[in-house]
Formats: C-alpha cells, structure tokens, sequence
C-alpha cells in the first residue's frame, strides 16, 4: 500500500505513474480510519481538502510539474500553524483557535508539493516524555498499545511507524523528536538550532525548540530537513548558513569517520538490551571504518537539572499570552486578574502548570540568580564540553533513551522519573548540536530501541551520512508493527 | 524545601484548586531539591549561556509589509467590540 512506502520509493512510482497522490493520500486515510481510534495519533484532520490538495499535485505531475514532496501526505503536530486549520497544542486553553496564516515550514513543504494534512498529537505545549498530557487523551505505542509512544511529538512517531502518513514534522526541545521516534521505531531528525525556521511554531522554550521530521528511512528525513531547511526573515534566531545538499551526502562511507562514545553515558538505570544493542551499532559502524574513540563529557549529570530551570524559565514567559484576551478560551471574572487566573487554571492542563509556576519561581525576584542565572552558567559549561569534545571527534553515539518504551500510566504520578528519561536527549537541545534518532534493535518484548547520533552544529550531513550507513548495513527498518 | 505556593501562583496567574495545590506542592520540591544538585558546581567567571547559537541583531529596512488585518488579527479572540479586545472593568 502506498501509505507505507518512504518518500523516495512513493515518489518514484507517483512518477512512473503506477500510483496517484489521490490514492496514495486515500491510503492513509483508509488506514487512520481503520487503526487510530486505538492508536489515537490523530487531533483531526479534514478529508475532502487532503483530495483536494492531492489531485491538485497529480495534475501538477501530469503537466510535467515537479516538487521534492510533489504528492506526498505528510502529517503535523498540533504546535505548527496550518492556515485556515485549528492549532490546540493539545490544550483546552487554545479553545476553537484558528490558524490565519502558515508557518514557514508549511509554506516551505507546499512549495515542494506536499500534501499537508491532519493534525497529530502531543504533549500539551510540547511539555512532556510521553504524550500522556494531552487534552486529547493519550497516543499508543504500535508496537504495543500498552505502552507509550513517547513525547511530546508522539503523535507524528505513532503516525509515521503505523504507516498512517509518509511522513511528518514534530518539534524538539529537549528530546521530542528523537525520544519518540526511538521508542516508535522511526527515524527522528532534530536539526541544528536556527537551522530551520521556527516561525509558526508555538515557542515553548524559544532558545532551544526546533522543527524536524520524523520519517520512515534517512534518506527521507535528509529530503525533508532540505525543503524546510534555511534563514527565514520572519525567525530572527534562523541561521544564514549555507543549505548544503544533504541527499547527495548519503554516499554509505564512514571511513575514517570518528565517533565518540561518552564514558559519562553509561548511567544507572541504563537497560541492559538498549546498551548491547547500541553496542552492536556502534561495531557495526566500526567495521566499516569508524574510528571509534572515548570521549568525556563531565558535566552530564547537570544537564537535567539545567534544562528543567531553563526550559521551565521561557516557557512562563512564553506562555503568559494565554490570558483568555487575545485569542482562546476565557474564562469569566470580575476583574482582569481574575479572569486570567481562572481561565490559566482552568485551561491549562497539570504538567503545563507544573512548569509554569516551576519557570515563574527560579525567575522570581530572590531566586533568579540562584537557579536560572547560575544555570544558564552551567549551560555554558556543558556545551563548552560537547565543543571540546568535538574537536577530537565528528559524532557522538549513544542510546537515544534509557529503556525502551514504559506503561502508560507508570510514570505520571512522579514527574521528576518522567523527566530523567530524557537524560540522553537534553544535552543536543542545551548545546544547539544536531541528533538524530534511528532504529537499533528491538527488546525481547518488541518493542523498538533507538540509537541516538549527535554532531556539531551544522553538522547535519555527516551525522545523515553515518545514520545513512548503519540503516543500509541493518533491516530494522523494514520491521513493522503488526496491527489488525 | 518549601516553596510559598501562594506567592508563586500569583506572579503566574494560574488559579489552583486545593487538591492540585497538595498534589503539586510535593512534587516542586521535589524537583527543586533535584536541581539543587547544581549548586555543586563552581560557576565563578563563567559566563551565562542564554543561546546556543551566538546572536546579533537582526535588523531590516523599515518598510511596509503586508501583515494580519485587524479583522485577522481579531478573529481568535474571547470578546471583541469595535474592532477592540474586551476584558472585564478594570477602574471604577
């Protein structure tokens, strides 16, 4: 079915003519009609004009227009503007929110010919490991259903692994790209800070959020990060770097490449299997000519507690114009305090709060310096290690998570545990570094483990390249969960 | 580690119910006792990192670019009249 083909194979055969985009975006639909209410990916998603957009591009093709993504469905997460579309955030605050315009990564896939449809879910404002704060209910792992499928883009993994899209965009702050795509069995792309555009996507924590995809294969995820790639004037903190071109890297040679393994990764409460089958990665990449080399990274074990005083920091800033005046949901009071109050009570969800009265109290007059100024002091310090560490080596391996996916329900009475799993994850954000996430193996019980690559910023094509070389040498890709 | 509840849920405009206030109480100092952990570190002379990627201004021609129209602009919002926000008396 066409659903389940990667870009470049959909791609092909849309122009050999054996498909059309109406069947191919039929597909997906059929299938999120016949597994989502038990995967609960999708927020929404409106039918008729994903036809539409979709026999638009078979006449495109047929007149002999072309486009990187002519006629491919690709789903977006509930943080990124979609003209005339809702944009909840997975929240209640957002009330019936409309988006009046696009994002510059939506105008960037409709000028490559995507077909953008449907609405995935997250955590709400992005702020979670799991997808279980969403007002939507939770997403489901489709390698099994009782678990999660990490956060907070749960929505665009889940989509992408159960072939209900081709492929999607998420958001990552401190993980939330790659953390789901490990724990669903994708590929899951979080590119250098201000290498793509954040206009239109709702700031949770402005200085380290970024847009990425998350894909069936790398090669999709380098055609991707080129369409949305690039400095745009409405982001001020986009970057005019030059877009190299990321496909023409996929060469399958990592001679003499040289990957880092912390000595400071290997944690406590690391599993067992996610650790021999990183360890298998990692010889695997080593065989075909990776230098592989030791390397510390001291100050890991304050990336944690740095992100959580950080993030938590700007996203009480950021968040303070839901206020029930502009747009959303309000709720009544007697006067504007109270009415903010109220509606930021009731609309917010409990994570969310959690975090913005955390943000409001290490900014608050007495705390400022104790907490947020001497973390951003520690930030220095961490990314001082990540740069120290790279001139000596082109990549960092490691897990992309501790341990493969838990139960829904396991961690959401104790957020601090929540918030450890990401221990892997958070430094790449903090740094401004680019990761990606791509299959590694499975866990006796099946379920999916990730193997995550960090390199340096802007250095996105050898990290596609080495991610590109292991993915060719393995066939965890063409594994698929089984579902109806 | 206490942490003044009341204080804070004022500067942060959120209204909690007395049953997420014991629930949340906890659960801050528990994170707070967490991050005190960096407290450990000597951080004399280092500078703060507020963004990853060093940063300038940004600045542009000042020019007219086509932007929301007011009615755009407005179309989200609780309560509008006259093409202006509504929020409740604010002066007596």
């Amino acid at each position: 079915m066409p659903n389940s083909l990667t870009i470049h194979r959909l791609i092909e055969r849309l122009n050999s003519g054996d498909v059309t985009s109406r069947q191919a975006t039929e597909a997906c639909l059929n299938r999120i009609q016949s597994i989502d209410r038990e995967l609960n990916a999708f927020i929404g998603f409106d039918s008729e004009e994903a036809l539409t957009q979709a026999d638009v591009a078979d006449k495109t093709r047929a007149n002999g227009g072309e486009g990187a993504l002519l006629g491919v469905p690709i789903a977006i997460k509930d943080a990124i503007a979609v003209k005339d579309h809702p944009l909840n955030c997975a929240s209640k605050i957002l009330g019936d929110f409309v988006s009046p315009y696009d994002a510059t990564v939506i105008r960037k896939l409709r000028n490559a010919g995507a077909i953008v449809f449907g609405r995935v879910n997250m955590d709400e404002f992005a702020m979670g490991s799991s997808t279980e704060n969403s007002s939507h209910g939770p997403s489901r792992n489709p390698w099994n259903i009782k678990h999660i499928p990490g956060g907070s883009s749960g929505g665009s993994a889940v989509a992408v692994a159960a072939d209900e899209c081709v492929a999607s965009l998420g958001s990552d702050t401190g993980g939330s790209i790659r953390q789901p795509a490990a724990l669903c069995g994708c590929v899951g792309l979080k590119p250098t800070y201000g290498r793509v555009s954040r206009y239109g996507l709702v700031a949770f924590a402005s200085s380290l959020d970024q847009i990425g995809p998350l894909t069936k294969d790398v090669r999709d995820s380098a055609t991707m990060l080129q369409v949305i790639a690039g400095v745009d004037d409405r982001d001020s903190t986009s970057v005019s770097e030059a877009v190299p071109d990321y496909s023409s890297n996929l060469t399958g040679d990592v001679k003499g490449l040289r990957i880092g393994l912390p000595r400071e990764y290997q944690v406590d409460g690391l599993d067992s299997e996610v650790k021999d089958s990183v360890n298998s990665a990692v010889e695997c990449l080593a065989e075909r000519g990776a230098e592989i080399i030791e390397i510390s990274l001291p100050h890991t074990e304050y990336a944690i507690a740095t992100y959580y005083i950080i993030a938590t920091a700007e996203a009480s800033a950021n968040l303070a114009r839901f206020e029930g005046v502009r747009y959303g949901a309000r709720v009544n009071g007697s006067d504007p305090q109270e009415m903010n109050s109220k509606t930021r009570g009731i609309g917010f969800g409990e994570e969310v709060k959690r975090r913005i009265i955390l943000g409001t109290y290490v900014l608050s007059s007495g705390y400022y310096d104790a907490y947020y100024l001497r973390a951003q002091k520690v930030r220095t310090l961490i990314r001082e290690d990540y740069l120290k560490a790279f001139e000596e080596v082109d990549l960092i391996a490691s897990p992309t998570t501790p341990t493969p996916a838990f139960k829904i329900g396991e961690k959401v009475d104790d957020p601090l545990q929540m918030y450890l799993s990401d221990i892997f994850t958070i430094s790449c954000n903090l740094a401004g570094l680019c990761g990606i996430s791509i299959p590694c193996g499975f866990s006796k019980h099946g379920l999916p483990i990730g193997l995550q690559l960090q390199g340096r910023p802007f250095g996105e094509p050898d990290l596609l390249r080495c991610a590109h070389t292991y993915e060719q040498a393995t066939d965890w890709r063409n594994k698929k969960p089984k579902l109806d | 580690m206490n942490v003044d509840l009341s204080r804070v849920v004022r500067l942060a405009r959120i209204e909690l119910t007395s049953e997420e206030e014991h629930r949340i109480s906890p659960q801050l100092a528990a994170v707070l006792r967490y991050v005190e952990k960096l407290k450990e570190l000597n951080v004399e002379g280092v500078e703060p990192t507020a963004h990853a990627v060093p940063l300038e201004n940004v600045l542009r021609e000042d020019e007219l670019r086509v932007s929301l129209t007011q009615e755009e602009a407005l179309s989200n919002a609780p309560k509008t009249v006259n093409g202006l926000f509504v929020v409740p008396k604010i002066v007596e």
